[in-house]
């Protein structure tokens, strides 16, 4: 009998300690496009590896994305974001690191979508900005996705946009974001 | 027993406090496949001056060049140092793939059409593989078409032509700094003299340095190694600055030869540095995406 309840116990323990807490979920390949757009030129990039853990129980989350993983259409304009604009060779990375707020009323066991707010700090080309972002978390047969659309502006990051081409880079760019999180397996 | 539930209790109660403290992006980098890291941006287009640097156009994209020669510096105010006369090239590059280019143009210079294939072979790169340097090689055959100087005596086809080899081995030693060297042969199948050599052998030493994000300074020699070509003819050197706006990429800069096709500038090079013998010249480059990459 004490044998079992012993069991038991240890059970209880390795249970909730890896499944209800701090029960991270992750992926590999994010996908993260951005989009200026201005009456002379509309400029769009695509990149499908970015990689970003969340923690359903506190609500934390991070984002790293290689500056140089960015598609572009034009190769020309790829070679100018990283060398003129990003200088990913100095930056090779931008991450974000927050919190989501309201992750407690996500169930991730009850399909639907949940309308969700981050807040964190987004570091691109050095600079880090405290961002407020409004998403959504949609489940669909226990397995969840995340997605996020909001504008950014390179000025705020320091990178510069010389007058020559200001009219064909927008003061803004829309940032989209869309992960399909996997849950990550526990080393412990 | 009491002693394993109060263990456990403590565990269940540390859990937490324990995780809170991770960095979470930290749990992926086990497992994390290292990626193959090429080098970019080593010159801001495919020639230096007239040399092909070691950039390749890149895959359905074409590259539309126009280039002009003008005249020697030391004809004075007579011929607006130069201004007065010019030679051009109009040509356009395609890049077949990242690796495969290929190109054609027509000079003004003895009314030459050329055409070139060029193949980088190994790419400079960091992370997962690592390579030096980057090496391509280049075939390039131009066709004169100007009159026979000597309409009187047998001409045949195969002397307008002429052809050149090269190999171009690179590094992009900094972000400032890239390097080349181009060994050269130049195939001529017609030469004046006897004294002259069908085949000469060159060597080409080129490099960049980039002075600002938009602007950088560039140089090239070629040595033509002794006892190949007439008295008369010098090595080919070159300086000039690339700057870059948009789209285009506008190459100003001095230079001793005349000729923008191979065989031209590497082996009928007349101007002489010492005495004023430079042309100001220009190399526009305009790149349109012809074919866009799938995501």
């Amino acid at each position: 009998m004490k044998k079992v309840l012993c069991l038991l116990s240890l059970t209880f323990v390795l249970v909730f300690s890896t499944q209800t807490w701090g029960q991270k979920y992750f992926t590999r390949d994010g996908r993260i496009t951005f989009t200026s757009e201005t009456p002379m030129e509309k400029i769009e990039a695509d990149n499908q590896k970015a990689t970003s853990v969340l923690d359903v129980e506190s609500g934390q989350l991070e984002f790293a994305v290689l500056i140089k993983g960015f598609q572009f259409e034009k190769a020309l304009m790829q070679e100018h974001f990283n060398e003129n604009y990003m200088e990913s060779s100095k930056f090779p990375k931008a991450q974000f690191k927050g919190m989501i707020a309201e992750m407690g009323r996500v169930n991730l066991s009850k399909d639907g979508a949940y309308p969700v707010t981050v807040k964190g700090d987004m570091t691109i080309h050095g600079v880090t900005q405290p961002v407020s972002v409004d998403g959504q978390i949609v489940v669909v047969d226990g397995a969840f996705t995340a997605h996020a659309s909001f504008a950014l502006a390179p000025e705020d990051y320091g990178i510069r946009i010389p007058a020559m081409v200001r009219d064909n880079i927008a003061k803004s760019m829309q940032v989209v974001v869309n992960v399909t999180y996997e849950p990550l397996a526990s080393k412990s | 027993m009491n002693q394993v539930i109060f263990l456990s209790l403590l565990l269940l109660l540390m859990g937490p406090v324990l995780r809170a403290q991770e960095d979470l992006l930290s749990l992926l980098d086990a497992g994390q496949e290292e990626q193959v890291e090429y080098t970019t941006a080593s010159f801001k287009t495919n020639r230096v001056i007239n040399l092909h640097s070691l950039e390749s156009t890149a895959g359905g994209v074409f590259d539309f060049k126009i280039s002009h020669r003008f005249g020697f510096l030391n004809g004075g105010i007579y011929d607006l140092f130069g201004l007065d006369n010019a030679s051009i090239r109009i040509g356009g590059d395609y890049g077949v793939s990242n690796r495969l280019t290929i190109g054609a143009g027509r000079s003004s210079y003895e009314k030459t059409y050329d055409g070139f294939v060029k193949y980088k072979f190994l790419r400079q790169s960091k992370g997962k593989r690592k390579m030096p340097f980057t090496a391509a090689v280049l075939a390039s055959g131009a066709i004169k078409t100007v009159n026979w100087p000597n309409p009187d005596r047998v001409n045949y086809f195969s002397s307008r032509l002429n052809y050149v080899f090269q190999v171009i081995l690179g590094r992009k030693f900094s972000e400032s700094l890239t390097l080349q060297l181009s060994p050269t042969l130049v195939h001529r199948n017609l030469v004046k003299t006897l004294r002259e050599k069908n085949d000469v052998f060159a060597l080409g030493v080129a490099g960049r340095i980039k002075l600002n994000r938009r602007i950088a300074l560039n140089g090239e020699y070629i040595y033509v190694f002794p006892d190949q070509l007439a008295p008369g003819f010098r090595n080919s050197l070159s300086v000039g600055f690339d700057l870059e706006t948009g789209g285009h990429v506008f190459q100003l800069h001095f230079t001793n030869s005349t000729a923008m096709v191979g065989h031209g500038f590497i082996t009928e090079t007349i101007g002489d540095w010492r005495q004023g013998g430079i042309r100001f010249g220009f190399n526009i480059s305009r790149v349109f995406t012809v074919k866009r990459p799938k995501f």
